[in-house]
């Protein structure tokens, strides 16, 4: 599976690799550094938050977390992972380490995933920071107003379509 | 605040994470002893090292990708189609299109200028939020591992055509206006 997956990425790199190559080898050779850049750049604060949350995970007392959004919490704990998620400002490495952290800890799979959604869905520090300079508001606050039912519906396909 | 965040390698939220991290791990050594902290330390690095290639195998896709695929033609991709087929392509080019919110939200601004409607924009943005594969393969594969993370964007596959659907229902329904002047998003499109 690893394998497979590491497999087709690299395939896909080397077709667009290709691909941005016959545009000029300049423009190859500038846009694969700025990548490499740009990827030595995350490592730190990555590498940080997955350590990090796995020590979080441990730390956290277990029986805080699986009664309110353990695998057995069903929808309510999906609606306070909802809550959580949504409430949670920060990047995503603050938004995944917390989430990951969560899981290792005993959350359910359903309730991480509504987590995470909501979290990408109205983290207000991106809505603010990002969206609204940038789009109609009206817009946003649509989307955003929509957008509440989705956590629940990715936690219950979750919940059909049981991780394998 | 933001544009500057992206170009430090350290940050106040990774402050947070470092600091919060480095509490847990103290008290997980003085509680558990050293083997305990040492075993989760090495399965945690372990599994950062095993995403690295897929880590930098994303950044050379979004490096590439920004290359091919202008901004401005994305925009006009996207704002060309209405209706079903509409969300279906811009759900399809969020998901594939690199970047983070500061290419995105003027992308959605710029298409919107050209005519397109709030559902689109709200199906794009919700899909480069659930579906995108630069965030889900820089970001959250080192924190979760491949097979949660594909599972979970199989989960939210529907979720940006639903959205734009609802937010086309929404428009309809309350007759909500939203050709109000963009202000702030022309500019883009030029």
């Amino acid at each position: 599976m690893m394998l497979a997956v590491n497999l087709f990425l690299w395939v896909v790199v080397g077709v667009l690799g290709f691909m941005a190559a016959m545009r000029g080898t300049h423009l190859f050779r500038a846009s694969a550094r700025e990548s490499i850049i740009e990827f030595l750049r995350l490592i730190p604060r990555i590498a940080l938050g997955v350590i990090g949350s796995g020590f979080i995970a441990d730390a956290m007392p277990q029986d805080l977390i699986v009664p309110w959004i353990g695998p057995q919490s069903g929808m309510l704990g999906v609606a306070i992972a909802t809550i959580g998620g949504g409430a949670t400002s920060g990047g995503p490495v603050v938004g995944f380490s917390i989430a990951a952290a969560a899981l290792k800890g005993g959350a359910g799979a359903p309730q991480v995933i509504a987590f995470v959604t909501a979290w990408s869905l109205f983290s207000i520090q991106r809505i603010i920071g990002w969206e609204i300079p940038a789009m109609p508001p009206r817009v946003v606050w649509l989307r955003a107003a929509v957008s509440v039912p989705l956590p629940f519906i990715a936690a219950a396909g979750a919940m059909l379509l049981a991780k394998p | 605040m933001p544009g500057k965040r992206r170009r430090k390698p350290f940050d106040f939220s990774t402050a947070l994470v470092f600091a919060i991290s480095a509490i847990s791990g103290l008290t997980v050594y003085l509680r558990e002893g050293s083997e305990r902290f040492f075993a989760i330390f090495r399965s945690d690095v372990l599994l950062f090292g095993n995403m690295m290639p897929k880590m930098l195998a994303g950044c050379l896709i979004g490096g590439f990708v920004t290359l091919l695929l202008p901004r401005e033609m994305v925009a006009r991709l996207v704002g060309a189609e209405s209706g079903l087929l509409g969300l279906l392509i811009a759900t399809a080019t969020a998901a594939v299109l690199p970047g983070g919110p500061f290419t995105i939200y003027p992308v959605a601004g710029a298409f919107l200028g050209i005519g397109a409607d709030a559902g689109t924009a709200i199906a794009f943005i919700t899909s480069w939020m659930l579906l995108g594969y630069n965030r889900a393969l820089v970001w959250e594969l080192p924190f979760f591992g491949p097979d949660f993370v594909l599972w979970r964007i199989v989960v939210c596959l529907p979720l940006p055509f639903l959205a734009g659907i609802l937010g086309r229902a929404a428009i309809r329904a309350f007759a909500l206006r939203m050709e109000s002047a963009p202000e702030s998003s022309p500019g883009n499109s030029a």
